[in-house]
């Protein structure tokens, strides 16, 4: 329970102030525009962007600067803006297979149509500190290839399906609207979408954790990256007064495509399942992760046994959102004041019961002994 | 509110310059629109509004939708003198640009519009669109790996 408590008004001010003083920073050190965070801390913002559920690159980079660098504060800001706005619908589902991708590579055939394109990544990086980074300089231009306009990407998923060795994804369109769970609160049992949905929200380093929970063998289904593809797709939108689709912008995703464990039964001959990823801006390890994670949580539809968290929906699904989570851990902050008081009471009382108690035994232990 | 009757414009010629519009960087659209030199009165029929689309995805990228998250979106619709209406929504929170692409959208449907606004804002707009994917493209091909195998394996 909390209790009004009046005062510390001109304390708080000052805090917000000292809060803003500090965000600056010293003043003889330019202060960082929010174009500089999108270019050169882009992955930051794509985070910001995928776990606030809001693709406004330009937000997310304030929010990234009003928050200090605080990520989880930044998700915060982000999804408390967008709760301002109107919604004026939802977009047609976009099209991954037409990407223009800067990265596309499969762990499960060396040679797919479209080849392996590694983009840019810090996979072969040797992860030392890069000390040349530390002066003012001109950075080099990354090459150019020859581009071949003719040659599709197509999904390595679709090859697989096409030969029937992977479980083909729920049918397209059946006509019913998308679950939203920022319009309808989360229900048990959720339906794919609408973990998909909470899942592509979720924190990162949740979910990243639950994927590697699986990996070791709480709840194993044995993946193999069918496919990551990052770079961008048009989303298009029907305006109502319109009653056709027109694109509306560009966006950066990335998707994960996992090929996991197969099963089959009497009526379906053994095939690959899958888990799917998908993420705003380049967002590998929270799209592989998030893969993952919906597999796992599909355990029951595959009929396999529930024994670990990752498998767990109400688990997962419950505290996957950063937002809600940070809100109740650092709720712990506000006054408990009288809460506490009530505590100490009940406790100072026990202690009291608990020495009369004692001192009571002693008594009748001394009378006893007394006696013999 | 409905469309402006649009017999000069079919749906597929509006809805190309609609899309390049909305997609292209605000400064370079107000950059043709100005060297355009159009100046026709209009009245605003919907004050740029800034909300939110939620943008769908497909489970594995090809099967049912699901919602993957909200993007911003910038809308507005004019009317001109003439009686033309034109709309835009642009992605991003943009309220010139939406209100240009709507003002364009408008005067497009006047048949002797058409073609100074493909010639000299649709058309330039979409090949500098075309070259920035070409470069990214481009950049990307040259991390594509070559594999040198001494046998060659099967499969796809």
């Amino acid at each position: 329970m909390y209790v009004a408590v009046k005062g510390g008004e001109t304390a708080i001010a000052h805090s917000l102030d000292l809060l803003a003083d500090r965000r600056r920073g010293d003043r003889d050190i330019p202060e960082v525009t929010l174009e500089q965070i999108d270019a050169q801390l882009s992955l930051a913002v794509d985070r910001v962007m995928t776990e606030g559920s809001c693709y406004d690159r330009a937000l997310a980079a304030l929010a990234v600067k009003q928050a200090r660098g605080d990520l989880f504060e930044a998700v915060f800001l982000l999804r408390a803006y967008r709760t301002t706005l109107p919604r004026f619908g939802h977009s047609r589902p976009i099209d991954t297979s037409r990407m223009v991708a800067e990265r596309r590579i499969s762990s499960t055939f060396k040679d797919i149509p479209g080849g392996q394109v590694l983009g840019p990544t810090f996979d072969y990086t040797h992860r030392l500190l890069d000390f040349s980074l530390m002066a003012d300089g001109e950075r080099p231009i990354a090459p150019t290839a020859p581009v071949d306009a003719a040659q599709e990407l197509p999904r390595v998923g679709d090859i697989l399906e096409r030969e029937g060795m992977l479980e083909p994804p729920p049918p397209a369109d059946s006509g019913a609207p998308t679950q939203d769970i920022t319009r309808d609160p989360l229900a048990f049992p959720a339906s794919r979408a609408v973990r998909l949905q909470n899942l592509a929200r979720g924190d990162e380093g949740f979910l990243l954790a639950l994927g590697y929970s699986t990996q070791r063998g709480y709840g194993n289904n044995h993946p193999f990256v069918g496919e990551v593809r990052y770079g961008s797709v048009p989303v298009a939108f029907v305006p109502e007064e319109l009653g056709f689709a027109i694109e509306i912008a560009e966006i950066d995703v990335t998707e994960c495509d996992m090929v996991n464990q197969f099963a089959g039964s009497h009526e379906v001959p053994p095939q690959f399942t899958r888990g799917y990823g998908l993420a705003f801006g380049h967002s590998e390890r929270k799209a592989m992760s998030m893969a993952l994670v919906d597999r796992a949580l599909r355990a029951e539809e595959l009929s396999e046994v529930v024994t670990s968290p990752a498998q767990d929906e109400e688990f997962v699904l419950a505290h996957s959102d950063s937002v809600e989570a940070s809100g109740f851990v650092q709720h712990l902050k506000l006054p408990h004041y009288v809460d506490f008081q009530s505590e100490l009471v009940v406790v100072r009382t026990l202690r009291e019961e608990v020495e009369a108690r004692r001192a009571k035994d002693a008594s009748l232990s001394a009378l006893g002994q007394a006696a013999e | 509110m409905s469309p402006a009757p649009s017999s000069a414009a079919a749906p597929g010629q509006r809805q190309r310059w609609l899309s390049v519009l909305a997609k292209s960087p605000a400064d370079r659209l107000e950059a043709l629109w100005r060297e355009l030199g159009a100046a026709p009165s209009y009245t605003i029929l919907r004050r740029p509004e800034i909300g939110l689309v939620m943008v769908q995805g497909r489970i594995s990228g090809s099967g049912a939708p699901f919602a993957a998250g909200e993007m911003t979106v910038t809308r507005a619709a004019v009317r001109l003198e003439s009686g033309e209406i034109g709309i835009g929504y642009v992605g991003g929170r943009h309220p010139r640009q939406a209100e240009l692409v709507a003002t364009i959208d408008a005067l497009g449907q006047r048949p002797e519009w058409q073609d100074p606004i493909e010639c000299r804002i649709v058309a330039p707009l979409e090949q500098e669109a075309d070259a920035r994917r070409r470069l990214r493209a481009a950049k990307a091909a040259a991390t594509k790996v070559d594999f040198f195998t001494v046998a060659r394996e099967g499969g796809v």
